[in-house]
């Protein structure tokens, strides 16, 4: 870090000069924010409108329950002939999928996120099939996922592996991200990052056509874990 | 300095966007037949996907009054919110850094590469990046700089600007594309397969990203409240380029502030459909801090460059201030009559279409960008989609009039030097003449009769009507012909 001390001088005085040049121009009226409502859903309807929009997007949404979800996601995985999963270390995700599948020899192989990235960075930009998070809310109106990342379920996980798996309880979803933010009080307790995720990674800047898994994944399959009461 | 950062000094060395005037380079544009197809039907597509998302007129009209006021509240505190921007950052382990120029933000972002051996660097989309021309730069002093971004990595292979702000490479179709893959991707056979040539990239920027050093990113809004940087993205090269690499340099202009966290989310409800019609980006990434300890990914370092360049002047005039508002949604260029017909090369500039026509001339000067507010019929298209409602026609005007009419404040750099005497002196005897009834009165009939005998070859007539029929004089002047109607006060 010391090159940088040759030029902090310089640099210090150039934030002296663009604040002063700033404050020297003429003030401008503050105004008042126009009130704005985002659109809401009926209960009913809010899983609906979550359900829709992300199947616009090329997602995939699967109704699931608290108990079962890791035998449907085999079923899942299986079509789609994977044979690793990255799961974050120690979280409840990986703990329910290591008892479901520890007994079947057929099922994907579960792999840990317990290292730094450096340790295993070829494995996990070249070799691992998916890779499974948890969703700490989902929002109806844009069809999104909110990724917290954890030490435990760090920010790879769901940008590396080709399919992304995310799980979300029906609960957590909201109508729309200001009434999450503002709910959550997100303003106090940024953590290092967080991402909005509103369907698989995808361009159209190739004449406009859309194509999907550029860089990240190509298929995000999002299990809803609905309300006891909700599953038939 | 900066006059040399908004032009394309790269596009003039490669043969793009060929220099000359605007005019020129429009004529040229004009005869390309593929070219023309190209945006026309780019253009059409993403005006019909941003009316399809906005459906409700008084609903887009009351969201866009908010997006300006929440633009138009962080400038006017501008100065304090960039202390408190940086005082976050700092406390959340993001170092700030302050350039007044692009060559000082290019020597920042070499002095932190330097200090930590980066050779190899992947980018994010970034226009800031663009108007320093880094990657140019890095290049110069041995870091390769490689754009991550589909659309800017195919305009990199091609050595060219991006011709859009949103989408860089619409000027080339697939079969273009293809070829250039297939020249310059090892292995790559020529195809016009969308996915395949997709699935190339990925193939040849997965190892780039696991090999590289540091990333470089844009920022599209930075919340001076929680020091959080917000990017929003559909390919996910930009959480790549801010996840992976051990060091993440982020670059921004001074105008992408806004107050708080709650500011969000109606820019994010105006950006993503005016842009490209699409309900939310893929991926809105919020980045507050650099990895914490006991956390297995991201850089263990971020950077922020905060970046001015002609900034603060633009700052001072209270009309040209509106500028800054600009989310680069691109929505002025996808709605305008001149750009769609002409693309984004012929501005020969970083930031193309309307919002280039009043960006580019205040940044690099009235002298170097003359032509730029001319390039415009008013038809204020681009006013009527502004998300953050800019009244561009109205700052093209201005510029026009301060290229010949300096205002007091000499806030315009290059302000007059559009003036020329013949121009001075035309304008000077039509005021003579109208503030003469006898002589106008007699200018006019003289007009009526001998109006018809000159010729239309003549040189000042000539650009006119070498494209339009030359106007007849009406043989009684419109003061006759009311008087002749009885009214007998004209």
């Amino acid at each position: 870090m010391s090159d940088f001390h040759a030029s902090d001088s310089r640099a210090s005085d150039a934030r002296t000069r663009i604040l002063s040049r700033l404050r020297a121009a003429a003030p401008s009226a503050v105004p008042n924010l126009p009130e704005w409502s985002p659109p809401s859903y009926e209960p009913a309807r809010r899983l609906e409108r979550f359900r829709t929009m992300f199947e616009a997007m090329k997602a995939e949404v699967h109704d699931v329950d608290a108990a079962t979800w890791p035998q449907r996601l085999r079923t899942l995985l299986d079509n789609r002939g994977v044979r690793s999963v990255l799961h974050g270390d120690g979280s409840s995700v990986g703990t329910q999928l290591e008892s479901a599948w520890s007994g079947d020899p057929q099922a994907p192989r579960l792999v840990a996120y317990d290292r730094a990235v450096e340790e295993f960075k070829d494995d996990l930009v070249h070799r691992i099939d998916a890779g499974i998070t948890s969703a700490s809310a989902g929002i109806a109106e844009t069809g999104s996922l909110i990724l917290w990342p954890t030490a435990r379920e760090p920010r790879l996980m769901s940008l590396l592996p080709p399919i992304h798996i995310a799980l979300v309880e029906e609960d957590s979803i909201r109508d729309n991200l200001p009434q999450l933010m503002v709910a959550q009080g997100w303003a106090r307790r940024m953590p290092t990052n967080i991402v909005v995720v509103s369907g698989p990674s995808k361009t159209a800047d190739i004449e406009q056509t859309l194509a999907f898994g550029v860089h990240g994944p190509k298929e995000l399959i999002v299990l809803v874990i609905r309300k006891p009461a909700a599953v038939g | 300095m900066s006059a040399e950062a908004v032009m394309s000094a790269e596009a003039k060395a490669n043969g793009h966007g060929t220099a000359g005037s605007f005019a020129e380079r429009a004529h040229i544009a004009l005869n390309d037949k593929p070219l023309r197809a190209n945006f026309r039907r780019t253009m059409d597509g993403l005006m019909a996907k941003r009316a399809a998302q906005f459906p409700d007129a008084d609903d887009l009209a009351r969201l866009r009054a908010l997006g300006a006021a929440i633009k138009e509240r962080a400038l006017a505190r501008l100065p304090e919110l960039l202390e408190q921007l940086e005082a976050r950052c700092t406390e959340n382990g993001i170092k700030v850094h302050w350039a007044e120029t692009t060559g000082d933000a290019n020597r920042i972002v070499l002095d932190i590469f330097q200090s930590h051996g980066v050779k190899t660097v992947v980018k994010g989309k970034s226009m800031v990046s663009e108007e320093m021309h880094l990657n140019a730069f890095l290049g110069e002093h041995g870091i390769e700089a490689v754009e991550s971004d589909l659309g800017e990595y195919i305009i990199q292979l091609a050595g060219e600007m991006p011709s859009h702000i949103v989408m860089p490479c619409i000027h080339k179709n697939k079969a273009q594309i293809g070829q250039l893959f297939a020249d310059h991707i090892e292995g790559q056979r020529y195809t016009e397969d969308v996915d395949e040539l997709t699935a190339a990239a990925r193939r040849v920027m997965r190892a780039r990203f696991a090999e590289a050093d540091a990333g470089i990113s844009g920022v599209n809004f930075a919340v001076a409240e929680t020091g959080t940087l917000v990017l929003i993205e559909n390919e996910g090269n930009g959480r790549m380029s801010t996840t992976l690499p051990p060091l993440h340099v982020a670059v921004m202009g001074i105008e992408k502030l806004v107050e708080t966290l709650e500011d969000i989310p109606p820019l994010l409800a105006l950006l993503p459909r005016s842009a490209t019609g699409q309900p939310i980006t893929t991926y809105v990434n919020m980045i507050t801090s650099p990895r914490k300890p006991g956390e297995k990914d991201g850089p263990r370092e971020v950077h922020l460059v905060l970046l001015d360049n002609g900034r603060t002047r633009v700052y001072a005039d209270l009309e040209l201030r509106e500028t800054l508002r600009c989310i680069r949604c691109g929505a002025c260029m996808n709605h305008c009559p001149v750009y769609a017909r002409v693309g984004g090369h012929t501005y020969d500039a970083v930031y193309p279409g309307p919002i280039g026509k009043i960006l580019t001339p205040q940044i690099a000067g009235l002298d170097v960008a003359e032509d730029l507010p001319h390039a415009s019929s008013l038809c204020n298209a681009c006013v009527e989609v502004c998300p953050v409602k800019i009244p561009i026609a109205d700052i093209l005007v201005r510029l026009r009039r301060e290229a010949v009419r300096p205002s007091a404040s000499k806030c315009v750099k290059g302000a007059g030097s559009g003036w020329t005497l013949s121009e001075a002196s035309i304008w000077a005897g039509w005021k003579w003449l109208h503030g003469h009834p006898a002589l106008y009165r007699m200018g006019t009939r003289f007009l009526a009769v001998a109006g018809n005998l000159i010729p239309s070859s003549v040189p000042p007539l000539k650009a006119w009507t070498s494209v339009r029929a030359k106007p007849k004089f009406a043989a009684k002047t419109l003061h006759q012909l009311a008087r002749d109607k009885g009214f007998d006060d004209v």
